[in-house]
């Protein structure tokens, strides 16, 4: 082992020493002072691991730990992308988590084993690697939506995650195995040469290709492996959604990519016509189911579906410039998402969920700033122009019809303006409608840290459209020396 | 001399399996099943895989057999309404065994599986350890792999114990500083009172 293998995986070594230490100091401090330190080490900890990510960071790929897993600046961007949002995630629900007893070790704890099961997934180069961090970060989520044990709709949606996404793992490994088996290899950059090496019937390669996809997209939540989604986002404490809503899909989109358009490249053709109905029917089927809901929680998981099958319409461009732009409107998806859940947490309080949509009528009246910010946010997921939601649908747009799609495009367009309604409902909820109907018991009491966050989070969606360029540069840079 | 052993430990692995499933006290069915996968584990051992057959002996039959006893002696089973639905879930059952003896007789009658399409591997020598070579192979070509494995493992401890434990308000904790550090007086209460008439019983 060289010194170059422990580079390679710094950030993770460091995180992962770091979750233990912090699981070890909560047995021994004095229970005032373990909130506060667990707190401000995982903080601590998710933002040395950014910085690990950058300072080591490689723009050409460099293999480490004789092969299993790599570091470019794909890695180096999402890793970033990972540590900061959980950063995110960690600061809004302090709040929330602490007014139900959840804010405990075990919290940050696995957190931040999470944090590492996504950074070894981003950082994968080998089947193995890309298996145990896909399941390092299953077995986090799942126990964080378990967490509220008092709770019954938690511990039935842990229990449906639990299931399905047991289920999930064994077709995802049983294609990996006939990968394995068909190819010899189970190194990813190898892959790709070995497949189309293999001569004879084509249908145990189309096999093992629509297992590892199947298993894939169940993992991101697109239509029609979608079921757990929304069951999961609404019974999770939202301390949990919020996690799970975000870091995971910027990992979930560097398996995809590692794996379909790395590994399986050379069958695209194959997983081009496979990804284009399921992001037809996940644009669709997210938009209009999302119209029908009065939990906002839910709401929002149908509206995570339906980015899914957008951000899946850049990946089926099998080009360099649309695997940008859907890494771009992940990126993009997961800022504007941190803050829609920043402020439903900032607006629970201890026996108020604020989870109804209901719950937010007439809160321009009430709490203008946390109205003007979702404002924002929802201009935002929607897509509306001065923000950067806009951008990056734009974007993937723009590779689609370059792609020759130019049909799909139209689709997309058609389906994201039905799905505005339920953005701009929120909207029209809070500046219009009579306050009298809202919650008796909101309240926008978030933490200091938190507050000052949020409004950060909430202004970013317009203040940096004049630097999205750069994002895209950054995304294109770092996709361009994988193929 | 190997053929004689194989056919020696199947005979017993066979019969211990039909006991299994057969015997009516349970604790018997489970010594039965120990019994048999100590008889896989020997079979294993002479296919020159000790490290898998060593493993099984300490997982199955040290721990996991252990803890199925304990489960079967500390339960108090009804084993004859487990029997019950013997008769109705009969033809399922049959069903089953049949689809599946039907798939291993076709894969192993194929002739991917004869001797002349997949020969014998050459055997080892008697310096040869298995289980040196794994541990080679999983310390440095998969120790990546090997080491998230060990997150994995220990998240899932973490989980069972914060889904699982909770403080419950009524129960009853002894607290040995407390009672080593206990006073006379807080135990003890002289009272004083006052002495007792003599009973005049002839009255």
């Amino acid at each position: 082992m060289t010194n170059q293998d422990i580079l390679v995986v710094l950030p993770e070594i460091v995180i992962a020493l770091m979750a233990c230490f912090i699981l070890v100091l909560d047995l021994y401090l004095p229970a005032t002072k373990k909130k506060k330190f667990g707190y401000g080490l995982s903080l601590v900890t998710l933002m040395v691991g950014a910085g690990l990510s950058i300072v080591y960071s490689e723009p050409a790929p460099v293999y480490g730990l004789n092969g299993l897993v790599l570091m470019d600046s794909l890695s180096a961007i999402l890793k970033v992308g990972i540590c900061i949002s959980t950063g995110f995630v960690l600061v809004y629900s302090r709040g929330y988590a602490d007014a139900r007893g959840l804010w405990k070790g075990e919290f940050f704890a696995l957190a931040l084993f999470g944090v590492v099961g996504m950074m070894v997934m981003t950082a994968s180069n080998h089947l193995l690697s890309l298996y145990v961090g896909l399941e390092l970060l299953a077995l986090c989520l799942y126990t964080m939506v378990a967490l509220r044990i008092d709770s019954t709709a938690a511990s039935e949606a842990a229990m449906k995650y639990f299931v399905l996404g047991a289920l999930a793992s064994g077709i995802l490994l049983y294609g990996m195995s006939l990968l394995y088996g068909l190819t010899g290899t189970l190194y990813i950059n190898e892959l790709s040469a070995s497949i189309v090496r293999h001569d004879g019937s084509t249908l145990p390669r189309t096999m093992a290709l629509i297992l590892v996809l199947v298993g894939l997209l169940f993992k991101i939540g697109a239509v029609p492996f979608h079921m757990w989604v929304p069951d999961v986002y609404e019974g999770s404490p939202t301390s949990s959604t919020v996690y799970l809503a975000t870091a995971p899909k910027l990992a979930g989109f560097a398996i995809i990519l590692r794996l379909l358009a790395d590994g399986l490249g050379s069958l695209a053709t194959e997983w081009q016509g496979m990804l284009l109905v399921v992001s037809i029917i996940s644009l669709a089927l997210g938009n209009i189911i999302a119209i029908a809901q009065s939990n906002i929680k839910r709401m929002l998981a149908y509206s995570a579906i339906a980015h899914v099958g957008f951000f899946l319409l850049g990946i089926l461009t099998g080009e360099v410039s649309g695997y940008a732009s859907a890494m771009a409107y992940i990126l993009i998806y997961a800022v504007v998402t941190l803050g829609a859940f920043g402020v439903i947490l900032a607006l629970s309080s201890k026996g108020v969920e604020a989870d109804l949509i209901e719950d937010y009528s007439g809160l321009n009246q009430s709490h203008p700033w946390a109205a003007f910010i979702m404002l924002l946010l929802m201009f935002s997921l929607a897509g509306i122009p001065p923000t950067i939601g806009f951008y990056a649908k734009l974007s993937v747009l723009q590779a689609v019809v370059n792609a020759g799609m130019t049909w799909v495009a139209v689709v997309a367009v058609v389906l994201s303006v039905i799905g505005a309604f339920y953005y701009l409902r929120i909207v029209k909820v809070m500046y219009f409608d009579d306050l009298a109907t809202s919650h008796p018991g909101l309240q926008f009491r978030p933490k200091q840290d938190a507050r000052i966050l949020l409004t950060i989070n909430g202004l970013a969606v317009v203040v940096l459209m004049p630097w999205i360029g750069k994002l895209t540069t950054l995304c294109e840079g770092a996709i361009e020396v994988l193929f | 001399m190997e053929s004689i052993l194989f056919y020696l430990f199947a005979t017993v692995l066979v019969v211990s399996a039909a006991m299994v499933v057969t015997i009516r006290n349970p604790v018997k069915a489970a010594l039965f099943l120990v019994l048999s996968f100590f008889s896989a584990a020997c079979i294993w051992m002479t296919l020159e895989a000790e490290f898998l057959s060593i493993a099984l002996v300490l997982v199955y039959v040290g721990a996991v057999m252990v803890l199925f006893l304990f489960v079967v002696m500390m339960l108090d089973i009804d084993v004859e309404s487990m029997r019950e639905g013997f008769a109705r879930n009969l033809p399922v059952g049959a069903l089953v065994a049949g689809v599946m003896v039907v798939e291993f007789a076709v894969v192993m009658m194929s002739d991917r599986f004869d001797s002349q399409s997949l020969p014998r591997p050459a055997g080892h020598g008697p310096d040869y350890s298995n289980t040196k070579e794994l541990g080679l192979v999983l310390y440095t070509d998969y120790v990546f792999a090997f080491e998230v494995a060990g997150l994995i493992l220990l998240v899932a401890i973490v989980a069972a114990i914060v889904l699982t434990m909770r403080r419950r308000p009524n129960t009853r904790y002894q607290s040995p500083s407390e009672q080593v550090k206990v006073n006379k007086s807080e135990r003890l209460r002289i009272v004083s009172m006052p002495a007792e008439k003599r009973l005049d019983i002839d009255n």
